[in-house]
């Protein structure tokens, strides 16, 4: 029990300055693979452009509309922060580096993700102002939808587990990955995972192009900073439950420590995040949608059945 | 420990879901409604139902209640109908609910300090694994989870059906 206290404070700071870091470098890597150079003045390799960022955004004039719901308006992007935050509560980090071992760690996970919708939502509905209501009603419809999927997919893997708990699974995962025999699980939940995070491609609620910026069209200082770092945080969160769940966690070969192999994993997806973001093209909200109910949930739905038949089969 | 817990908990949910009834302005009385499932939430974990205490997060707070605040958005209310609901609701209307609630608390009162209650809270409960509700829900009561199964199937066949219906009406007003 202490020991998972202590946990508390290093998860938190981890989390919290790996997200002020993806500022500056998902710039870069977008940089690099566009042929720029990104912000590279300040420190080495630009890398103080985040404690610029950081002055920039705390100098600001932090402006609420006279329009907006006040109370509302101020506690959405909290909401966002919070909920990604509590996520991290129940990821390993290695063997026995947890802050919490819950038997049902997998539906907290899932559970504090859609909570965090409704920073999104309320944010949008608070602000009074249509492109943020028209944001806030996309992302609404985007995030319940995918929701759904996202937790189904991951359900192959309760399956082959026999558990909800995070480190059973991690340790279920000591021959093989499960991305392997889960292959469908990890597409679907890798698609969801993005429309749940309103990341590029799927940024829909904020596609600057047709709704000025969405949800946080009115937002300024470091309200704004916290929805940025609240986007971020949904980043490094899912990356680390792919990791987790279909990659094996913290297990790897044993000239690395265990922490060493689940960051460098994180890491990896988290730059796969970014170049998603660089490569691929936005699509329509039509398409995103009937691409959930058409295609994505009944591929999910037979991933299920067709697990459960081939493990009901082997044990017979 | 976990009684103090427990009774926070429950303060929390009664104040919230008393707020949830008495806002005018339906967004703030949806949020209210979201703190009371979070804290009922926290009870069920607290006896000892950890699954059914995700589940309320995943399905009533994280699903339903989006697509509540997903309606409310739709029809976009404003000052008028926070004006409307002032003027509907009066002093009057509180009598009977009031009289009637306050029955039931003084019922519930009395079963938690009567000696021989049996339905005091006890903070032994055993922890119930998600794995113990998944047998016990797909053993003796699997009707009840087929029957569950079959209603919900007819009310999208339902939903589908009105939905049906408008599609065809507006494509005939384009055709």
């Amino acid at each position: 029990m202490q020991s998972e206290f202590i946990m508390i404070l290093p998860v938190l700071l981890g989390a919290m300055l790996g997200a002020a870091a993806l500022v500056w470098w998902e710039r870069r890597l977008l940089a690099f693979w566009q042929d720029r150079l990104g912000p590279n003045r300040l420190g080495p390799f630009g890398s103080l452009q985040i404690i610029a960022d950081v002055v920039k955004l705390l100098t600001k004039d932090d402006w609420v509309p006279p329009f907006a719901d006040r109370v509302v308006f101020t506690l959405a992007p909290l909401a966002i922060v919070a909920g990604m935050l509590m996520g991290f509560a129940v990821v390993p980090y290695g063997p026995g580096l947890h802050i919490i071992d819950l038997n049902v760690g997998l539906l907290f996970f899932l559970a504090m993700t859609s909570l965090a919708v409704y920073g999104v939502l309320l944010s949008g509905l608070a602000s009074n102002n249509k492109y943020a209501l028209l944001g806030g009603l996309r992302s609404a419809a985007q995030m319940v939808t995918y929701e759904v999927f996202m937790g189904l997919s991951l359900m192959g893997i309760v399956i082959q587990t026999g558990s909800f708990n995070l480190n059973d699974i991690v340790q279920a995962q000591e021959d093989m990955w499960f991305v392997v025999p889960q292959i469908v699980g990890f597409v679907i939940f890798l698609i969801a995972g993005i429309a749940e995070t309103h990341r590029l491609p799927f940024d829909l609620p904020e596609a600057e192009h047709e709704l000025t910026a969405g949800f946080h069209t009115e937002y300024s200082g470091m309200k704004f900073g916290l929805i940025m770092v609240g986007e971020y945080l949904a980043v490094i969160l899912t990356s680390a439950i792919i990791v987790t769940l279909f990659f094996g966690g913290w297990l790897g070969p044993d000239f690395l420590p265990p922490i060493v192999w689940f960051s460098l994993k994180t890491a990896f997806f988290i730059c796969f995040f970014i170049l998603l973001r660089a490569a691929l093209p936005r699509p329509r909200y039509d398409q995103l949608m009937s691409l959930g109910w058409k295609i994505l949930l009944p591929l999910t739905l037979l991933n299920i059945l067709i697990t459960g038949a081939v493990l009901l089969a082997m044990e017979g | 420990m976990e009684v103090f817990l427990f009774y926070i908990a429950g303060f929390v949910s009664l104040t919230a879901t008393m707020l949830v009834i008495t806002r005018m302005n339906a967004s703030h009385a949806l949020i209210y409604l979201i703190i009371s499932l979070l804290a009922i939430a926290v009870i069920f974990y607290l006896l000892g139902a950890p699954f059914a205490a995700a589940l309320e997060i995943v399905i009533y707070a994280g699903a339903i209640m989006v697509l509540f605040l997903f309606v409310v958005m739709m029809l976009n209310l404003g000052r008028s109908s926070v004006d409307q609901e002032q003027h509907w609701f009066l002093p009057r209307m509180w009598v009977m609910p009031g009289i009637l609630t306050t029955i039931l608390l003084l019922e519930m009162i009395y079963l938690l300090v009567a000696p021989t209650s049996s339905a005091g809270i006890s903070s032994s409960g055993t922890a119930v694994s998600p794995k113990e509700v998944g047998i016990t829900l797909f053993g003796p009561y699997l009707i009840t989870v087929e029957l569950a199964s079959i209603l919900l199937l007819a009310s999208l066949v339902g939903t589908y059906h009105l939905g049906r219906r408008y599609l065809r009406a507006r494509r005939e007003e384009i055709a």
